[in-house]
């Protein structure tokens, strides 16, 4: 099971409210060091809120929570350093090209020039982008913006890698090459801590946490939660427990 | 880290199809045309003179008023109501009446009045434009008393006003200084309020608050390029007030330089704070517009600090605008020194100081 030593995000009952509304409610969890991770829920109920709070955007109400073994509230700054991030919605620069995008953050990451170089090169190529080094990051679509973004948020190499929703939109092909990205790179020992709405995409994942309405529901390995829940797909489990859900949906 | 960031920022804005136009172009327009336009030389006052005297005096008197060129006739009405009721459809201005036995008077005792009447609802104008007619008839007044009498009474004293620094009185000369401070302002202002709040709608600010960078670093990087668009814009400022209008600054040009170095700073920090509080760029460009108003209002640029009541005094007092317009109409009309201006120049310092302080500690990364 859980190896205590090798836990690389751990919450204890994180709470984050907006005024009446209790975002996320009290969440106990722990990830893993090289685990994929699927966090997963209906739209609003809580995935994103939770998420920015781990990677330091946003502030608990209360309730603790530790990343790379820093705590959230009080060492961000730490955590940033150890974590790569990306954003539901596209934020890489859309007016700068593409190598110049992975510069800028190279250079904040705190990169040597020459390894910003050198490791371009490297990415580019095995993006297959090479040819596309020079254009602007508005005019790629929307499957290559996202596997950049991915790229650019691992490229200073940190400890864990969240994703909130990266296959939002995009082809199927372009979903199944970005899983694999995702694959290599907890090869790599980085931790992915992923959302997703797709429950295809939730089977790949080593384990899973289900959350509605602010609270997790249910958390385990695709294969025994369908055992638990005695159902065929993830897709089954998923609804059965999405429609225990009182909070409407945006 | 700072390259990095100044690197993008400039990218971004040379890129920008329209920004790099905005800092060329505004300020050329704009030093062209505001001299012109901010100027209190009053011409072409619309008058209706009633002239109830029908005299050969009072002909020569309504020929000196429009021949002087700041006059122009509206209408020859004949009665005082009809000429109100052209004030009234805003046909005139000024209403001037000759009463009947004016020559009569003025032959026989040399004293006779007539009445000036100007319309109020443009204070200015009608102030100037009274007091233009009132020297213009005491002038004609004065002639005709000379013509009498070959005795020169009346001039015995006679007060010729030199004025100091400025000596045409010219309102051009007096006012580029000050509109070179509202053209930094409203740049200076205006393109940082928006940076910060346009990277939090596109949604880049995130990728950059997830990065372990500094709340100095990211501020700095957003200083520094309007820091070097307002060398751009200033400069081009004093090219045109040199060359469109023979201006040079009477002081040190390196004075006026160092000073606007922590002028610049300051305003962009007022927009970067702004900027920092906003959610949306349209929020962010109405506050700021809110506040420039505030600030050339209470700058003394139109109307001087020392004739507004005490607690809009006071208000000034925390205007870094008024300091900046004095240092440069001090430097570049009378020539003062750095030494002469001493509590002005620590008066930017401190805004400098306080707002670069209050622009860190606004930029926040978490909400």
């Amino acid at each position: 099971m859980i190896n205590r030593d090798n836990i690389v995000i751990r919450t204890d009952q994180l709470t984050k409210s907006f005024g009446d509304f209790t975002a996320v409610d009290h969440i106990s969890f722990s990830v893993e060091k090289g685990e994929i991770f699927g966090f997963l829920g209906a739209n609003g109920a809580g995935k994103t809120t939770a998420m920015r709070m781990l990677c330091g955007l946003s502030k608990p109400t209360s309730g603790e929570g530790f990343v790379a073994g820093y705590n959230i509230r009080t060492q961000a700054r730490q955590i940033r350093k150890n974590i790569g991030y990306m954003s539901q919605k596209f934020s890489l620069y859309e007016d700068l090209k593409v190598w110049e995008n992975i510069r800028l953050f190279g250079g904040i990451y705190g990169l040597k020039e020459d390894a910003i170089r050198e490791k371009t090169e490297v990415l580019l190529d095995k993006l297959g982008m090479t040819q596309q080094r020079e254009r602007l990051v508005k005019t790629l679509p929307l499957g290559w913006k996202q596997k950049l973004a991915f790229s650019v948020a691992i490229f200073h190499e940190p400890k864990i890698v969240f994703l909130d929703e990266p296959t939002g939109g995009v082809d199927p092909t372009a979903r199944r090459e970005f899983w694999e990205m995702i694959y290599d790179t907890a090869d790599k020992g980085i931790t992915v801590f992923v959302t997703t709405h797709y429950m295809d995409e939730a089977e790949y994942c080593d384990r899973v946490s289900i959350m509605v309405d602010g609270r997790i529901d249910a958390l385990d390995t695709p294969r025994r939660l369908k055992q638990t829940f005695k159902a065929e797909s993830m897709d089954s489990v998923f609804t059965a427990l999405a429609e225990t859900s009182t909070r409407q949906s945006e | 880290m700072l390259k990095y960031l100044l690197e993008k920022e400039f990218k971004q804005l040379m890129r920008n199809p329209f920004m790099p136009k905005l800092i060329m172009f505004f300020p050329l327009m704009a030093m062209l045309l505001f001299p012109w336009a901010a100027t209190m030389t009053i011409k072409n006052v619309n008058i209706a003179i009633v002239d109830n005297s029908h005299s050969t005096v009072s002909q020569q008197l309504t020929e000196k008023i429009i021949s002087t060129g700041y006059f122009k006739p509206a209408s020859f009405p004949n009665s005082y109501d009809k000429a109100l009721e052209s004030v009234t459809y805003g046909k005139a201005d000024v209403i001037l009446e000759i009463p009947s036995d004016f020559e009569e008077n003025l032959t026989k005792t040399g004293v006779s009045s007539i009445m000036i009447s100007a319309n109020s609802v443009d204070g200015t104008k009608g102030s100037l434009a009274s007091s233009y007619l009132v020297s213009i008839v005491s002038d004609f007044a004065t002639s005709i008393q000379e013509s009498r009498s070959a005795t020169i009474q009346s001039s015995m004293i006679d007060i010729k006003p030199y004025f100091k620094f400025n000596p045409g009185m010219d309102y051009k000369v007096f006012m580029i200084p000050a509109l070179i401070v509202m053209l930094l302002t409203i740049i200076c202002g205006f393109l940082p309020s928006l940076n910060i709040v346009s990277e939090k709608e596109v949604g880049t600010i995130e990728q950059i608050n997830v990065t372990p960078i500094s709340k100095l670093m990211f501020i700095a990087g957003k200083l520094i390029p309007y820091w070097i668009i307002g060398i751009i814009v200033i400069s081009i400022a004093f090219a045109v007030a040199y060359f469109v209008y023979g201006l040079a600054p009477a002081g040190d040009i390196l004075s006026v330089y160092l000073l606007s170095f922590i002028y610049i700073l300051v305003v962009s920090d007022i927009g970067l704070i702004i900027s920092n509080y906003s959610s949306t760029m349209q929020q962010a460009m109405f506050v700021m517009f809110f506040f420039i108003l505030i600030l050339i209002l209470m700058s003394g640029l139109f109307t001087p600090v020392g004739s507004m009541p005490d607690w809009a005094q006071w208000i000034a007092r925390f205007n870094p605008l008024k300091y900046f317009i004095i240092i440069m109409r001090s430097i570049y009309l009378k020539g003062s020194r750095l030494s002469d201006l001493l509590p002005e120049i620590y008066a930017l310092l401190g805004f400098f100081a306080v707002f670069t302080t209050w622009a860190i500690a606004s930029y926040r990364k978490r909400t």
